[in-house]
């Protein structure tokens, strides 16, 4: 195992060198030059040539790569060209709201998928499967925002039960903030429940073949015995490599979440900063988003390997 | 082995190419699904037929207005016919997913196909490049090159084919890769056959039904990407009649104008249903393994 942990860590410094170069080079692409940026609509050439040298622009690339990344690794990401706020600090501040909100989505996806597929799988062809295999591929196919909107829609424009948006941090208040978390958490987790229902029902039909459970059935288990501590068990394992497959999904509808639910996250900043054109910022955003990516499915990697005795670790 | 014998080897595919009519008869699921990208596919190229409407012409004097005979779904707030712009947006939506797809298709094909047939040094390269663009979720990545090129639907065109690169490089590496094995490709190369002749003959005939299968998610996945980075703001700009965008407005009408955001993210749903569905269902039918 520890050899497989090591292989896969060598085989991740590579790539993490290229996302690196990639996030470095998102500002380097852009049409308008940094500088000219930071400073506005008015200025003068010779203080964009200013600027450029203080912010080392007028260096070689190569060079520019090593000071930037060796100041990222220390944790320092530069600051916004907007507010001056370090990235880091920027970033951290709204990461609670994301992690309420990330959480929130997976604990009802999980909490609903895991028993709709199984009891979909049990009861395979009957209206219930034909309802959670329907519900599988609207769930992917539906957009996010269009739920979103759908939920407004139906639950703050016309029955107003909920507000359509906007945040309450945990520390104001628990139940403002456990109303406005609703809406968003419902939108953000319909993809992952549809990916979880999906994989729950395949794997549950897979280990409901098994000879192991005709064995404990022959041996006298009773049916919820079977069920449970026997197929749903075994089931679940394979529902754990979905979750890197979970974790991007969730990343990626937090930003449309967030924009439409008013919801100040790192997701509504990003798309903020690419509308200010604060490159600093979304360079930060998408360097976290990239490692946590990268580091989660490594996780799901190495917890298949752990649970899974038949993956050859060589 | 003599020259005959294997020359029958090599005839032998991997998994038999199965006909249309059975496809269709055997697999109903694959019949309905293709039925609606049919209609979908008329419904684009009937536009102008169907729509009534000039999708982007404006009339502020009927702004706002709900459906009627006239409008069926109503105005928007600049008076230009909704229907005619739900209409109009699949003229948008289906050409993105089919550039998109093609792009990655045919580049991450092409790297796919060079990996797995080089190997060594080649195939370690190319697969890390891949394994970079896979560090980022798809999305993120789409709207990262979008935020670099500027908003617009072309750049977004270009993102979103650069995020469906992986899934083609890989799956073309791992077929080659299998097929690389197999008895009936060392036949066909010990009978002298050039690389060429190998890879159009012999390896692409025989990827064409994962592929397929492939091709109908990823159109799925690349209308939603598209909806979503116009949603934001970020892909097709005004006035054109885009499904994504066209929600992004709509939304700011919810309380008296529900239509303008419901019509085309019903559009949108439908659409990304058909293809979505088109290739779970194929994918039931083609992969023997689930057969």
């Amino acid at each position: 195992m520890l050899a497989y942990l090591i292989r896969r860590l060598a085989l991740m410094v590579p790539v993490a060198f290229l996302v690196s170069v990639a996030v470095f080079s998102l500002i380097h692409l852009t049409p308008v030059d940094p500088a000219e940026l930071i400073l506005g609509e008015e200025h003068s050439p010779e203080a964009v040539v200013a600027l450029r040298h203080e912010l080392g622009l007028d260096r070689p690339l190569p060079e520019q790569y090593l000071t930037w990344i060796s100041h990222a690794l220390r944790g320092d990401l530069g600051r916004s060209v907007r507010t001056n706020q370090p990235v880091v600090q920027a970033i951290t501040e709204r990461l609670p709201a994301t992690l309420e909100l990330g959480i929130a989505a997976l604990a009802w996806s999980v909490l609903l998928a895991i028993p709709l597929g199984t009891v979909a799988a049990l009861r395979r062809g009957s209206p219930i499967d034909v309802l959670a295999t329907g519900f599988t591929v609207l769930g992917v196919s539906v957009p996010n925002f269009f739920i979103g909107i759908l939920l407004i829609l139906v639950l703050s424009v016309d029955l107003r039960i909920f507000p359509p948006g906007g945040y309450t941090p945990l520390a104001e208040s628990i139940p403002d903030n456990l109303h406005r978390l609703i809406l968003p958490a419902i939108t953000l987790g319909t993809v992952t429940t549809a990916i979880n229902t999906r994989f729950t029902r395949s794997s549950m039909l897979d280990v409901l073949r098994q000879d192991y459970i005709r064995t404990a059935r022959a041996k006298g288990a009773s049916w919820r015995q079977v069920i449970v501590d026997h197929a749903l068990k075994n089931a679940l394992i394979p529902v754990v490599t979905v979750v890197g497959i979970q974790v991007g999904a969730i990343l990626e509808g937090a930003l449309v979440t967030e924009t439409i639910f008013s919801w100040p996250g790192v997701g509504k900043l990003a798309i903020d900063s690419i509308f200010g054109r604060d490159y600093p910022i979304i360079q930060g955003i998408v360097l976290a988003i990239a490692f946590s990516y990268m580091f989660a499915n490594l996780a799901v990697d190495l917890a298949y390997a752990w649970l899974n005795p038949r993956i050859s670790y060589a | 082995m003599s020259t005959s014998l294997l020359a029958e080897v090599a005839e032998t595919p991997v998994s038999q190419p199965v006909s249309l009519r059975r496809l269709l008869r055997t697999y109903p699921r694959v019949a309905v699904a293709s039925a609606l990208l049919l209609l979908l596919v008329l419904v684009t190229v009937l536009a102008p037929w169907i729509a009534l409407h000039d999708p982007v012409a404006t009339d502020p004097s009927n702004a706002l207005l709900g459906p009627s005979g006239a409008h069926p779904l109503g105005t928007d707030e600049l008076g230009r016919d909704l229907f005619a712009r739900v209409i109009w947006g699949s003229r948008v939506s289906l050409p993105v997913a089919f550039v998109a797809v093609a792009v990655g298709l045919l580049v991450g094909g092409t790297i796919g196909l060079a990996a797995g047939y080089r190997g060594g040094l080649t195939d370690l390269l190319l697969m890390r490049v891949i394994d970079a663009i896979l560090a980022f979720p798809a999305l993120i990545l789409a709207i990262a090159i979008v935020a670099v090129l500027g908003p617009g639907l072309r750049n977004a065109m270009i993102a979103i084919g650069i995020t469906q690169l992986p899934v083609y490089a890989r799956l073309m590496r791992a077929q080659v890769l299998t097929l690389k094995g197999l008895d009936f490709i060392a036949a066909v190369r010990v009978l002298g056959a050039s690389p060429a002749r190998l890879i159009v003959s012999h390896f692409l005939p025989n990827l064409l039904n994962p592929l397929i299968v492939q091709i109908s998610l990823s159109a799925a996945a690349a209308m939603l990407a598209e909806a979503t980075l116009s949603f934001l703001g970020l892909g097709a700009q005004p006035p054109t009649a885009d499904w994504g965008f066209m929600m992004n407005t709509g939304a700011r009408f919810l309380n008296n104008d529900p239509w303008l955001a419901v019509g085309p993210g019903v559009a949108i749903s439908v659409a990304v249903f058909a293809f979505n569905w088109l290739g779970d269902a194929l994918r039931d039918a083609l992969d023997p393994r689930l057969r």
